[in-house]
């Protein structure tokens, strides 16, 4: 089971932070095909947010096949997402570029900036 | 008059006294069932009049309500209204309170639901109202309320007089209600607090409704617009308020066409759309008025 936490100054959607904390429960592997997802009324009497941003959120997690809405039982996981391995080719591309534009005199928010400029031109428009 | 519509107001207006001023003038608006619908505005804006009229306790001067598909005092069996001042008798233990309350509703009275909500604050079923802090006899008030199963709660100021843990698990309470189905009405004068509570909004101004419809649909409505002030012009568009400051001109508007690619533009808080309206009175509403006729397209083709 997860528990949602709300940040409401983080400037993310509320419905947006419950399904990237499902997202990253999936990829931490912390929830598991055929758990169940808190129901909306859990949800709601422990951060007292709108029930309909959870139920928002959930058919978000279910149009994108992650979840499913079982009528009178509650919201099951049905697949795990993919975790990128510690030791991919990839990260290990990012450590070294990292470590050329930290040399190169770039500061953490320099960054975080450059980064999530190429994350938008690449990968415009796909679900966060 | 369909079921679907939890309040309904005709052209609303309640006035104290013969010579008095209006307290509400010319209020109309729809609010679908299910909704968790903030009123919000200043002090003496009408919002608690508002209620009153909506629970029955008032009667409106001209136009009408509707609650629940029929009248305020016909409806009143299935609302469940919470006074700002939370009406009480302090002598009762809390245990004889819900006793009350059983009595008072016959045949549809929630033991459960009334008990939950009281066991939510860890209170003692043997302490006396009187003896209660302002967080406690809210939560006691709520239980009361809940306890008549009621398909509308109307609360007004619930949150006043609440510590911010007291606000929080009362608000958690409160939405639980809402996921079974409860319509709930709330008013308040601190925004910040509805902002991921409430999915309505109606905005009471000067005993007028200001803004009125679902939160996302109104926030979609609006722009926070800022370029140079020399060429920004906010011609076409509703100007809700606009400020220059040296060369650069900032301004809340309602868009009329598609907006020039050299503004920065962002959709504004909820509290920032009404902090706007409440400084500039003279701003036109948005109200069902304008956003009926959409409304309707909705449900027929559904």
């Amino acid at each position: 089971m997860v528990e949602y936490r709300i940040d409401r100054h983080s400037g993310v959607a509320t419905y947006v932070q419950i399904v990237q904390q499902t997202k990253q429960a999936l990829r931490l592997d912390l929830l598991r095909p055929g758990d169940r997802l808190p129901t909306a009324r859990e949800v709601v009497e422990a951060t007292a947010i709108n029930p309909n941003t959870v139920l928002k959120a959930y058919r978000e997690l279910e149009r994108e096949g992650l979840v499913e809405a079982r009528r009178g039982l509650g919201t099951f996981v049905r697949r795990s997402l993919g975790a990128t391995p510690a030791d991919s080719p990839l990260r290990g591309e990012l450590e070294q570029w990292a470590d050329r534009a930290r040399a190169a005199g770039l500061e953490r928010d320099d960054v975080a900036a450059l980064f999530t400029a190429v994350l938008d031109t690449y990968f415009e428009g796909d679900p966060t | 008059m369909s079921s679907d519509t939890a309040l309904r107001a005709e052209a609303l207006g309640k006035r104290f006294g013969l010579r008095g001023g209006w307290a509400l003038r010319d209020c109309s608006f729809r609010l679908p069932a299910g909704r968790v619908c903030a009123v919000v505005g200043p002090n003496g804006a009408g919002k608690s009049t508002l209620l009153a009229l909506a629970a029955g306790l008032a009667a409106p001067t001209e136009g009408s309500v509707t609650v629940l598909g029929t009248t305020p005092a016909a409806a009143r069996p299935r609302v469940g209204f919470i006074a700002q001042d939370k009406p009480l008798y302090p002598q009762l233990t809390i245990a004889e309170t819900l006793r009350m309350g059983a009595d008072l509703n016959p045949g549809h009275w929630d033991t459960d639901g009334a008990e939950q909500v009281v066991a939510g604050g860890d209170l003692d079923p043997e302490a006396r109202v009187r003896t209660l802090s302002g967080g406690q006899r809210t939560r006691v008030a709520l239980a009361l309320a809940v306890g008549k199963r009621p398909e509308l709660l109307l609360l007004d100021e619930p949150m006043a007089d609440l510590d911010p843990l007291a606000r929080h698990e009362l608000m958690g309470t409160l939405m639980a209600q809402a996921a079974r189905g409860t319509t709930i009405v709330m008013s308040s004068h601190v925004v910040a607090e509805l902002e991921d509570s409430c999915d309505h909004l109606l905005l009471v101004g000067g005993g007028r409704i200001r803004l009125s419809g679902e939160i996302d649909d109104l926030l979609a409505a609006h722009r926070r617009v800022s370029g140079a002030a020399a060429t920004t012009p906010l011609d076409p568009h509703t100007v809700i308020e606009s400020r220059v400051t040296g060369r650069q001109l900032t301004a809340l508007i309602r868009p009329a066409g598609p907006l020039p690619g050299d503004w920065r533009t962002a959709t504004p808080s909820l509290e920032e759309l009404v902090l706007a309206h409440l400084r500039n009175p003279g701003a036109p509403a948005l109200t069902p008025a304008d956003t009926a006729d959409t409304a309707d397209e909705e449900e027929h083709a559904a």
